[in-house]
C-alpha cells in the first residue's frame, strides 16, 4: 500500500450530503478485473453530460461545467471536502480506487459510511472526520479563496489551513500505523498464523458442523 | 455481570486475538464470492504467492452480470453479450477452478444471487461469521449469524488468513411490536425504519431487529429486513434464533448432518440477546402504524407511506437536507405536494436480494392473479433470486400467473437491481422496484427508482401508478376484494 505521512494539496469542495458509491463510480465500470484506471470515471454521472461506458475515450465526452471538479480553479485538487455520510451504499472498493486514481489523497467530511471508510484506508487514502461546524467553515473558506490548500500531517494528526490555523483530528492507531508505514495487513495478520491455527482447532472441536460441506 | 447481546456473543465466539491498538482478529466461517468484487483479490493472492487458508469455507456464484433472458442464458457464459461482463464471469470460473473453490456456475440450478443462495443451501447458519464482497451480506444476519459486507482488499485478506481485522461495533436494538396490517410486509417495516433513523442512523452499529412483529416473520421476511440494514448505515443486521430459524435450515444441503444436528440446534438456541443485555441505542416502532411504503427520492430514507404526498423541501430539516430533497425531486421529476399515488410508472421490477425469494414471489403473484399489467407499463419483470426459487415457483404455477398477467418471467440474477447486465431503465423512466437502492442512475442512466414491497410493485404494475395494495381490490380489476386482502 502507498504510504501517507504528510500531504499538502488543493481543496475541492463537494457540497452534497449522502454521496453514494454509485455516484462515486457507477456500476458499468465495475466490470473491470483490474484495480487501476477508474480515475477518468470518478463521479461519472456528475462530471459528464452523457452516459459513460467502459473503454470509452473520455477526452471526447461533454463535460458538465457546473460540476466542481470540472471548474478550472479546482484542477489538480487532491483534498476532497465533503458532506455527511460520504461513501454510503455498496462495498465496492472501486470507489476508493477511483478517488485515488483521480489523485485524491485526503477526504474530509462530518461522517463517512463504515465500509467505505474501511476500504479507503486500505488504499492509502486518509479520511478525516471533523464536526459539522468545522466542515462548514472549511467549505466557506475553500469556496471564498481561490487556490485554497490544506496541509495535512498524519504523524501529528493535524490539518493546517492557509491562515495558519491548526485543526487536530482523530485517527485509529492501527490505521495510522498502516498508512505511515505503507503496511500490507495480510502480511501482518499472517504473523499471527499460530494463533489462528489454535483458534481454528478449538473452534472445530466445539462446533464440528461448521467444518462440514455438502456432498 | 450484565448480559450479552446477540452481537456480543457472536463477536466473542470468533475472537482470535485482541491487539494492543484496539483492533481484533475475527475468524470467518463462511466466505461467499461473486464475480464483481473478487477478481482483484485473487490476483492479489497470486501476485503474493499466497493460497487460500481454508477451501471449504468458500462458496461462489456469478450473479451481477448474468443475463436473465432464456435465450442468452441457454448459451451459458457465451450468451453474455457484453464482452467485459463475460470476461468477469469467466474470470470467476477460472479463479474458482484454479484455487479449488466450489462454485455454482451460470447454468447450475443452484446459481443465483449470492444472498439468496447461501441461506437456501444452508450454507448460512446461526452462529457463523459470514462475509462477502458485497454490502448486502447483512442479509445473512437473519439467521443469528454475524454477517457483513467487505471490500476487495478484505476479500483477499479472508482468503489468505481466514480472518478479518475488526473493531467492535456498538449495539442497537430496533424493536417492532404489534401486528402488521394486512398487505403490509417486511419490506415496509425496514423502509419505515430507514425513514425513521435515516441512512446514516445505524453507522457504527450492529442492529438487532426484535419484537413480536419480527418474531412473526418468516425467514424470508427477516432476510428482507436484515438485507437493508446497510441502507440504514449499519453493516450488520441481526435477528435472534428461534424455531422458525431452525425449521428453515433442517435438511438443507449444507446444514449440519444428522450426526451433529441436535448439538448444532442446542448451540444455536443460545444465540439470543440476554434479557438484561445493554444496548447503546433502542428504537421502537409500532407495527400496526406502518403503512405500505414508497420511496420518492434518491436515498432510501426519502420514503413515505403510500397515502402521503411528496414532501416540500422547505419543510425538510437543515440546509444540507433541504438541498438534498430539492435535488432529489428534480432528479425524480416530482414536485412537492404531489400524491404518491399519482406517480405514473414505466417499468416494474420484482427481484433482487431483498425480495426475490419464494415468499416474495407468492405475495406478488397473489396480487397479479387474474389481472393484467397496465398498457402504459413498458416492461414488468419478475426475476427469481435463484434457479431453485425459480423451479419452486414454477412448481407452484406462479410463473403462469405472472405470464398471464403480462409480466416477463426471467432467469435468476441481480438483473435490474443495479443494471450491470442488459436489464435497465432508460433516462427519465419511473420504476416500481423491490430492490434496495434508489440512488441516481442505479437502475440505469437517468432512471428513477421507487422502492416498494413485492405486493406493492405488482399492484403498481396492474394500475400503472402506485396504489395502496390494501384497497387495491376496489380499484376494479378482475378479482374480488378478498383475493387482495390476503396479499
Ligand atoms: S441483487 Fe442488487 S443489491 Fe443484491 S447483490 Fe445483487 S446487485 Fe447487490
Amino acid at each position: 500500500m502507498r504510504k501517507f505521512d504528510r500531504h499538502q494539496g488543493l481543496v475541492a469542495p463537494m457540497d452534497r450530503a449522502n454521496v453514494d458509491t454509485d455516484l462515486i463510480i457507477p456500476k458499468q465500470f465495475l466490470k473491470s478485473i483490474k484495480r487501476t484506471g477508474f480515475g477518468p470515471n470518478l463521479f461519472d454521472e456528475l462530471r459528464y453530460l452523457d452516459e459513460g461506458y467502459p473503454g470509452q475515450d473520455v477526452a471526447t465526452r461533454p463535460l458538465n461545467p457546473d460540476f466542481v471538479l470540472n471548474q478550472p480553479r479546482y484542477q489538480g485538487a487532491s483534498v476532497l471536502l465533503a458532506r455527511r455520510n460520504f461513501g454510503c451504499g455498496s462495498s465496492r472498493e472501486h470507489a476508493p480506487w477511483a478517488l485515488e486514481d483521480f489523485g485524491f489523497r485526503v477526504i474530509i467530511a462530518p461522517s463517512f459510511a463504515d465500509i467505505f471508510f474501511n476500504n479507503a484506508f486500505k488504499n492509502g487514502l486518509l479520511l478525516i472526520t471533523f464536526d459539522e461546524a468545522t466542515v462548514d467553515r472549511l467549505f466557506q473558506e475553500a469556496e471564498a479563496e481561490e487556490g485554497y490548500r490544506l496541509d495535512v500531517d498524519l504523524e501529528s494528526q493535524q490539518v493546517i489551513t492557509p491562515s495558519g490555523e491548526t485543526l487536530t483530528f482523530e485517527v485509529d492507531a492501527f490505521r495510522k500505523q498502516c498508512l505511515l508505514e505503507g503496511l500490507d495487513d495480510i502480511g501482518l495478520t499472517l504473523k499471527d498464523a499460530d494463533a489462528i491455527d489454535d483458534f481454528e482447532k478449538r473452534h472445530r472441536q466445539a462446533r464440528p458442523w461448521l467444518f462440514r460441506q455438502a456432498g | 455481570m450484565a448480559g450479552q447481546t446477540l452481537y456480543d456473543k457472536l463477536w466473542s465466539r470468533h475472537l482470535v486475538k485482541e491487539r494492543d491498538d484496539g483492533t481484533a482478529l475475527i475468524y470467518i466461517d463462511r466466505h461467499l464470492l461473486h464475480e464483481v468484487t473478487s477478481p482483484q483479490a485473487f490476483e492479489g493472492l497470486r501476485l503474493a504467492g499466497r493460497k487460500p487458508w481454508r477451501l471449504d469455507t468458500n462458496l461462489a456464484t456469478p450473479d451481477h452480470n448474468v443475463p436473465t433472458t432464456l435465450k442468452e442464458r441457454s448459451e451459458g457464459n457465451a450468451g453474455i453479450v457484453d464482452p467485459v461482463s463475460r470476461i468477469q464471469v469467466e474470470t470467476l470460473d477460472d479463479n474458482c477452478t484454479s484455487f479449488g473453490i466450489e462454485e455454482f456456475r451460470i447454468n447450475d440450478a443452484r446459481q443465483g444471487i449470492v444472498h439468496v443462495v447461501g441461506p437456501e443451501q444452508g450454507a448460512t447458519q446461526p452462529g457463523m461469521t459470514v462475509v462477502c464482497g458485497d454490502s448486502h451480506t447483512a442479509t445473512h444476519g437473519a439467521f443469528g449469524a454475524l454477517a457483513h459486507g467487505i471490500g476487495t482488499s478484505e476479500v483477499e485478506h479472508v482468503l489468505a488468513t481466514q480472518c478479518l481485522i475488526q473493531r467492535k461495533m456498538k449495539n442497537m436494538q430496533v424493536r417492532v411490536e404489534g401486528e402488521l396490517g394486512l398487505g403490509v410486509t417486511a419490506k415496509d417495516i425496514v423502509l419505515a425504519v430507514i425513514g425513521k433513523i435515516g441512512t446514516a442512523g445505524g453507522t457504527g452499529y450492529a442492529i438487532e431487529f426484535a419484537g413480536s412483529a419480527i418474531r412473526d416473520l418468516s425467514m424470508e421476511g427477516r432476510m428482507t429486513i436484515c438485507n437493508m440494514a446497510i441502507e440504514a448505515g449499519a453493516r450488520v443486521g441481526l435477528v435472534a434464533v428461534d424455531e422458525t430459524t431452525v425449521e428453515y435450515l433442517r435438511r438443507r444441503p449444507f446444514a449440519p448432518s444428522e450426526e451433529y444436528w441436535d448439538a448444532a440446534v442446542a448451540d444455536w438456541r443460545e444465540l439470543v440477546s440476554d434479557d438484561d443485555a445493554p444496548f447503546d441505542k433502542i428504537v421502537e416502532l409500532d407495527a400496526a402504524a406502518i403503512e405500505p411504503q414508497v420511496t420518492w427520492g434518491t436515498s432510501p430514507e426519502m420514503v413515505a407511506g403510500v397515502g402521503a404526498q411528496v414532501p416540500d423541501p422547505a419543510a425538510a430539516g437543515d440546509e444540507t437536507v433541504q438541498r438534498g430533497v430539492s435535488r432529489a425531486l428534480e432528479y425524480m421529476g416530482l414536485h412537492a405536494g404531489q400524491q404518491i399515488t399519482d406517480i405514473q410508472l414505466d417499468k416494474v421490477f420484482i427481484g433482487s436480494c431483498t425480495n426475490s425469494r419464494i415468499e416474495d414471489l407468492r405475495e406478488a403473484a397473489k396480487v397479479a392473479e387474474g389481472r393484467k399489467v397496465a398498457d402504459s407499463i413498458k416492461l414488468a419483470m419478475v426475476v427469481p433470486g435463484s434457479g431453485l426459487v425459480k423451479r419452486q415457483a414454477e412448481e407452484e404455477g406462479l410463473d403462469k400467473i405472472f405470464l398471464e398477467a403480462g409480466f416477463e418471467w426471467r432467469e435468476p440474477g441481480c438483473s435490474m437491481c443495479l443494471a450491470m447486465n442488459a436489464d435497465k431503465l432508460g433516462t427519465g423512466e419511473h420504476c416500481a422496484s423491490t430492490s434496495n437502492r434508489n440512488f441516481e442512475g442505479r437502475q440505469g442512466y437517468g432512471g428513477r427508482t421507487h422502492l416498494v414491497s413485492p405486493a406493492m410493485a405488482a399492484a403498481a404494475a396492474i394500475a400503472g401508478h402506485f396504489v395502496d395494495v390494501r384497497d387495491f381490490g376496489a380499484e376494479g380489476a378482475a378479482n374480488d376484494d378478498s383475493q387482495v386482502q390476503e396479499a
